[in-house]
């Protein structure tokens, strides 16, 4: 069952939900669709339901924040929609190019910064004469500007996700895929990166699925956060974030919903005690 | 200009600042100390390690242990090496040795590369000689000389033959050990790129393996040594005045000092290709993949 709660406000977008439950103009404007998803892992006997019907449609241009406890299959989610993994039941569609982040950056450590960017580029088909050039606008556009040189471990934790951000751009990404990309970062970096992310995603027209445990990060940063449950993962709840940008993590509005929102996941977790 | 609900400065306004100055306080510049100095640090405890070998050899001599004339003393033996290599015998025998560890070697880094690659690409093909191939490694290569003599008679094939039998085993190891131990990490991050089946190993799996295939080929070089130094003991070819066959005529003629003269040449080759091949290479890698403490 997927309860749509509202908080901070009327729906602004409600007619635009319309439009996409009416069907024909939800792939137009549906940059995610999943329809039923479940996935099921067999480990010898045992059968291991990671996510169970899950309903979820995303628009383009839209941040959603993926919220759980663990267990909740959010990774496994986001391996269906990167195109790493199948759903064993269910449909889904993913509209145009998906690139993935990790908690850690995954860049590799026997290239440099640009090399790793120029990997990314070569894997996408950019001719080799042009990969020098844009792996540089690349580096810029994060401001990395002059580590091109440099390997992953001379960077800080911080320059290392702007450096894999710059390569999951690199992929001409639609829809960036996070997954708990800055749960490994200082507070200070980590509300840097916010804003980094959210001016590329204003300028490049991106749509985001965030996974994170912490459920300010999730109101910050999203349009709509989704409560997966646990075990199996499901959709529990969707709250519609309808708070100015920019928004900061000591915002009042951001405190409140995530105040809200952690009742409900505590709710959640303590379904899981009387199981 | 503030905000007024929250009292604090718009991040919008400063990012481009804010990140500068993070990332300047993040990135420390490690400097390392001069070429010279790392020479130094290198090189002493070595020195110190072979003062204190040639200290307790001519303490064993002092001792009487064994007479003279069999076992000869670091002041007989060194005159002999330099006499040895004055005359150009000794010079011509190490490059007639160095010539067939070099083929033999070169043979065995291919076969073993291409196999390992093949056996870490093809689980079924895994299956079948994973195992074989460690029971290879463990065969003592002396035990296949004999087969090599049948085979090729006292020729440079049978020494070729055992030598490179001996080392490909160890590098086809190192490539399959290093695709086991890739972070998996690496490889969604690859797949997520967009790299698939051969184009994943190439772009992922074989510089992830890098290491262990460098750690491969440097036991295969211990292998291929030994087994060139036991071929040449054994499969003496005519007209080829080797190291292993001055070590028999030394032997033959009971002439120690030359003995201890070619066996000190053997160690130094050994020592020789180790810290200047593999270990540079080996500490280029480590410090490429930042896993060498700068301060150290």
């Amino acid at each position: 069952m997927t309860l749509l709660e509202r908080a901070g406000g009327p729906l602004v977008d409600g007619t635009e939900l319309a439009v996409a439950a009416a069907g024909d103009g939800a792939t137009k404007r549906d940059a995610i669709l999943l329809s039923g998803v479940g996935r099921v892992f067999r480990r010898g006997s045992t059968r291991v339901v990671a996510l169970d019907g899950i309903d979820l449609s995303v628009r383009r241009g839209e941040i959603v924040s993926l919220l759980g406890a663990s267990g909740c299959g959010k990774s496994t989610l986001l391996g269906i929609l990167a195109g790493l993994d199948q759903p064993t039941s269910g449909t889904a569609t993913v509209h145009g190019r998906t690139g993935l982040m990790f908690q850690e950056s995954a860049l590799f450590p026997w290239l440099t910064v640009r090399g790793n960017i120029e990997t990314a580029l070569r894997l996408r088909g950019v001719a080799r004469r042009d990969r020098r050039g844009l792996a540089e606008e690349l580096l810029a556009s994060v401001h990395l500007h002059g580590f091109g040189n440099r390997r992953p471990h001379e960077l800080s934790g911080g320059m290392r996700q702007r450096a894999a951000l710059a390569r999951a751009l690199a992929q001409d990404a639609d829809v960036l895929l996070m997954d708990e990309p800055f749960a490994a970062l200082d507070a200070i970096t980590r509300e840097v990166l916010h804003a980094e992310l959210e001016r590329q995603w204003g300028e490049r027209d991106l749509t985001a699925v965030f996974v994170t445990h912490d459920v300010r990060e999730a109101v910050r940063l999203g349009d709509r956060v989704v409560l997966l449950s646990s075990r199996p993962g499901r959709v529990a709840a969707e709250f519609v974030v309808d708070i100015e940008r920019p928004r900061r993590m000591e915002d009042h509005a951001v405190n409140e919903l995530a105040a809200v929102i952690t009742s409900r996941l505590h709710a959640e977790v303590q379904r899981h005690a009387r199981d | 200009m503030t905000d007024v609900r929250t009292g604090s400065v718009p991040v919008s306004l400063s990012l481009d600042d804010e990140i500068a100055g993070l990332d300047a306080l993040d990135v420390a510049d490690a400097r390392l100390p001069g070429a010279g100095v790392r020479l130094w640090k290198a090189a002493w405890p070595k020195l110190a390690a072979l003062g204190l070998a040639l200290v307790l050899w001519q303490l064993i001599v002092w001792s009487r242990w064994k007479p003279d004339y069999v076992l000869p003393g670091p002041r007989v033996v060194f005159p002999q090496v330099v006499d040895d290599l004055r005359s150009g015998k000794l010079v011509r025998a190490t490059l007639i040795t160095l010539r067939r560890a070099a083929i033999g070697y070169s043979i065995a880094v291919v076969v073993g590369l291409a196999i390992g690659a093949m056996v870490s690409r093809w689980r079924t093909l895994r299956v079948a000689f994973g195992s074989f191939i460690t029971g290879l490694q463990t065969m003592p290569s002396i035990a296949w000389f004999p087969l090599a003599i049948l085979l090729f008679q006292k020729s440079e094939g049978a020494i070729m033959f055992v030598v490179a039998l001996g080392a490909a085993p160890a590098i086809a190891n190192g490539v399959i050990t290093g695709s086991d131990h890739v972070p998996p990490l690496l490889t969604r991050s690859g797949t997520a790129l967009g790299a698939r089946g051969l184009n994943l190993y190439r772009t992922v799996t074989l510089p992830a393996s890098l290491p262990s295939v460098l750690g491969g080929l440097k036991q295969g070089w211990a292998f291929a040594w030994r087994s060139l130094m036991a071929g040449e003991l054994l499969v003496i070819v005519a007209r080829s005045p080797s190291i292993g066959v001055r070590l028999q005529n030394a032997r033959d003629l009971a002439d120690a000092p030359q003995l201890v003269a070619t066996m000190i040449v053997i160690l130094v080759i050994g020592i020789c290709v180790d810290s200047l091949l593999f270990a540079t290479a080996e500490h280029a890698i480590r410090k490429r993949w930042g896993l060498i403490d700068p301060s150290r």
